[in-house]
């Protein structure tokens, strides 16, 4: 996964991933004429990819075997006295009170308690819209054009934000998504973070994870647009303003493709990225007909949208939602703050389980993501009562595998299956219950939070000197 | 539609239009019952309710004969829950300004803002929040241009004409940052705002003639407005944050010593926990904040709550404005913090009284609402299972002994969206 992104290489895999549609093949076919190709030419096409990279490398670790817990493994599974062995960062095994421990692994006994993947959130703002709030730290809209693809949410991620450490000790979060706001129609690249405490949002940075473009529908943007005078001030002028975007997007594709882009473009790259498949469409949408009109769009321009969010609505259409793929990040029962949330419904979740759809449940905000488990009780619990039974086992896949599957990292993590990063959460209590919290988080293997250890918990330099520096939180 | 549906269609389009019921005699049997004060739940008892109110509470309540009796066994039953400072009942959606009653920023008039003329029983807010459990609510208007937002109101969540229960029950001010900010820039001008207005109702309330001095800032109904404030009649909510802020509040009591203070928000409130405590000055506090929000929450933490109760504060939850049907939710953290390590929180009777009793006595009307003791109003939630817990749900709700439809917008989008759409079949809009 890691090599896609390197610079050169990508063009190749790319290629691969495509069938042979890609800019790879164009680079073949004109093999021939490689060496009349300008310097322009090359640079426009052959640029880094990944021009700040990670530098995230998991924390030293003990091999470590979780004996005796229901274990919640992320695919929807459940198995009672359960095992878990991690050793170097790494899932090694999951099984039942059969599977041997071997030796050197450090026992852990879990009886009585529970065993979940790493939480995932599908939607934070942590970092770009940091704690504490005020106007300097401001840095989630680039709310000066309707498209700004050309911004990347982790230039301004600021690692030091408290709530990157409550995520992880109460919400038992070990990797989220940063997007850009939605006052934009295009509002930059979201970025795959570790909930990792750094010197640099480069420590932080999943590896190998790939870049995500959040789009955003409806209100916001023509509310914003509109109230400067300019498009798009109406729906209708969002898509407008979206499909010329995209039609320059699909051109300078072609441009590339033929060897005939002499200069580089930072927000077209970002779309180009999208058509080429390396690129999450990550799409704020709250209504079921606007979201059906977004699905379309997809389709005139050639690509996927990977996870509708907030999707208030989705439960409407569920049945165009599980045809296209496309998950849908969701809250438990928010509703009725804005216009388009009027018809928000707690039943949400169930309703699209029911009807084959991808449920995630996301935050979007620092006090929700530190109880991500417990939105989902919530949806579970609404959902029963209206006749569907969804196991715990499926609804903790909502939070874990799901997401991962929504950002792009489901074959990384998101699951606990042998070779995945293990990314372990052992929960004094019922993952799904109101009295449980996260007793014991390992990162990569690495015990990063442990609630018996009042060291083992992160305190953001900001934090350093203050009232309550390393309190429980 | 066939002429069948459509007349069931009818009977229950009808049944929900219908006049409330009156208030009956009911009694809830064999449920497990939480009185709400913070006592152990008991198991298998009977509410027994009469004229709107609360008559017995027991296992061995004697059900009169021909009294309605509604079976409990294997449910929870429970006071309805108390939120205190939202703004329920002011918008129909937040964001559209036009249908927005909770700030009025560019009104000349601060204090003496009735928020009890702007409630809306109908909102569908309510309606949801009914649905949740909770029965009564201190509705704050928050936004003025002013330190003070005006008088709030305590209101019952019932679907009819009359929301009301105590208007004018408490005055709202802002300190802190928000306070700064609308005083003038400093928090040295919302103290002298504060001050001042509370020494210009002194002055008037003295004046029998009414006369006030020619330079004085507010005006005469805003000052009126004031006047049960320092004499104590109205309850006085400050929204403090800070320790130092509330430190300040809490030396209002030198000069006005009348004041029946409340402290609203109190994200460090466990930093001042025994001089809240030594002034027995209820607190209605933000359940988890624990986020350096801003500069004047630096030491937030989830078990503020918790600290303050363990020494010896009058603290309960309020102050969300998100939804208040998160109550038992908030409640149930404080109950999980009493697991981890090192931090505080409060046990389960605590946790419940908290959001029912414990903010009903707050407001000073804990002998009104907020618990099933005898002689409180009959608002009651029977729970199909543990009421904090989070998959649990309400099965019936009782406002002042009357049962309540628990149909909303919310309802009705479920029950049509509930299968997707069938070949053939005409379109949903003809499905209700």
């Amino acid at each position: 996964m890691k090599t896609l992104y390197r610079p050169l290489l990508a063009a190749a895999a790319c290629a691969l991933a495509l069938g042979g549609t890609g800019p790879g093949l164009a680079k073949d076919a004109k093999d021939k004429d490689k060496k009349e190709e300008s310097a322009a030419v090359k640079a426009a096409r052959d640029f880094n990819k990944d021009p700040y990279p990670s530098t995230y490398k998991p924390y030293p670790s003990v091999p470590t075997a979780l004996v005796g817990a229901t274990v919640f493994d992320g695919t929807g599974k459940q198995i009672d006295g359960g095992t878990v062995l991690i050793k170097d960062g790494k899932v090694v095994a999951v099984g039942g009170p059969d599977l041997a421990i071997p030796e050197g692994y450090t026992r852990i006994d879990a009886r009585g308690k529970f065993v979940t993947p790493g939480i995932i959130d599908a939607h934070s703002h942590l970092g770009d819209y940091p704690s504490p709030g005020v106007d300097a730290h401001s840095d989630g809209n680039e709310m000066t054009a309707p498209t700004t693809p050309q911004v990347w949410a982790e230039h301004s991620v600021w690692p030091q934000d408290p709530g990157f450490t409550r995520a992880l000790a109460n919400g038992g979060v070990t990797s989220l998504l940063v997007l850009p706001g939605s006052a934009n129609l295009m509002g930059g690249r979201g970025v795959v973070l570790k909930t990792v405490p750094a010197r640099t949002m480069q420590g932080m940075k999943f590896p190998g994870a790939p870049y995500s473009l959040k789009m955003a529908c409806g209100e916001n943007p023509k509310r914003v647009y509109g109230a400067k005078g300019r498009m798009p001030s109406t729906r209708m002028g969002n898509l407008a303003v979206n499909r010329e975007t995209w039609l320059k997007a699909q051109d300078y594709r072609r441009k590339r493709d033929s060897g005939k882009l002499e200069s580089r473009d930072l927000a077209m790259e970002t779309l180009v990225g999208v058509l080429d498949g390396e690129i999450l469409i990550q799409n704020h949408c709250y209504r079921a007909d606007e979201m059906a009109i977004v699905l379309d769009m997809g389709k005139e321009f050639g690509y996927k949208i990977q996870t509708f969010h907030h999707a208030v609505e989705a439960y409407k259409i569920g049945d165009l939602l599980a045809a296209s793929g496309t998950c849908s990040a969701i809250w438990a029962d928010w509703w009725g703050f804005k216009m388009e949330a009027y018809d928000g419904i707690p039943e949400n979740a169930g309703l699209l389980h029911k009807a084959g759809a991808c449920v995630v449940i996301h935050s979007d905000d620092a006090n929700g993501i530190q109880r991500l488990n417990q939105e989902a009780a919530k949806a579970q619990g609404d959902a029963r009562r209206i006749g569907i039974d969804v196991p715990d086992g499926e609804v903790i896949r909502w939070l874990t595998l799901n997401p991962a599957k929504a950002i792009g990292i489901d074959k990384l993590t998101g699951s606990l299956e042998a070779g995945k990063g293990a990314d372990v959460v052992l929960w004094n209590g019922h993952p799904l219950s109101v009295y449980s919290r996260p007793e014991k988080v390992w990162v990569d293997g690495a015990l990063l939070f442990d609630s018996a250890d009042r060291k083992r918990r992160g305190v953001t330099d900001f934090e350093l000197g203050q009232p309550g520096e390393g309190d429980v939180k | 539609m066939s002429a069948r549906k459509l007349t069931a269609a009818l009977a229950a389009l009808l049944a929900c239009t219908a006049a409330p019921a009156i208030a009956q005699t009911v009694a809830i049997t064999g449920g497990k019952v939480v009185v709400g004060d913070g006592s152990d739940p008991i198991d298998g008892a009977t509410v027994l309710v009469r004229d709107g109110k609360v008559v017995a509470v027991g296992r061995d309540v004697a059900v009169p004969a021909g009294v309605r009796t509604v079976d409990a066994k294997g449910k929870w039953v429970t006071p309805g829950l108390v939120v205190a400072v939202t703004d329920l009942g002011l918008f129909d959606v937040e964001a559209v300004d036009d249908s927005n009653d909770s700030g009025a920023g560019r009104s000349p008039f601060s204090a003496a803002l009735d928020i009890s003329q702007a409630i809306n029983p109908d909102a569908q807010h309510i309606k949801v929040s009914r649905a949740g459990g909770v029965t009564r609510a201190a509705v704050a208007p928050l936004g003025t241009g002013s330190i003070f937002g005006g008088q709030g109101a305590v209101i019952d969540l019932g679907a009819d004409a009359d929301p009301v229960t105590v208007p004018r029950a408490f005055q709202y001010v802002d300190l802190g940052e928000t306070g700064a900010r609308r005083a003038g820039g400093s928090r040295i001008a919302a103290w002298a705002d504060l001050t001042n207005a509370l020494s210009e109702a002194r002055e008037l309330a003295a004046s029998p003639t009414g006369a006030r001095r020619d330079d004085v800032l507010l005006s005469r109904r805003d000052a009126q407005a004031l006047i049960p404030v320092v004499t104590g009649r109205q309850p006085l909510y400050v929204r403090a944050e800070r320790a130092a802020d509330i430190r300040m509040v809490l030396s209002l009591k030198k000069d006005y010593p009348a004041v029946k203070l409340v402290i609203v928000g109190a994200s460090e409130g466990w930093l001042v926990a025994g001089d809240l405590a030594k002034a027995g000055v209820p607190v209605l506090a933000t359940p988890l904040n624990n986020l350096p929000d801003s500069f004047e929450q630096l030491g937030a933490t989830h078990s503020n709550v918790g600290r303050m109760k363990a020494a010896g504060v009058n603290v309960s939850l309020g102050a969300y404005f998100d939804q208040p049907r998160y109550a038992p939710q908030y409640a149930g953290n404080l109950v999980a913090l009493t697991r981890v390590p090192g931090a505080s929180g409060l046990t389960w009777n605590q946790a419940f009284a908290a959001i029912s009793s414990g903010p009903a006595e707050a407001m000073g009307l804990g002998d009104r609402f907020g618990s099933l003791r005898a002689g409180r109003a009959g608002d009651v939630v029977i729970w199909d299972g543990d009421p904090l817990e989070l998959t649990s749900g309400v099965t019936a709700v009782f406002i002042d002994g009357v049962e309540q439809p628990l149909r909303d917008h919310q309802t009705r989008l479920r029950d049509r969206y509930r299968t997707g759409p069938a070949e053939g079949a005409v379109p949903k809009a003809y499905e209700w």
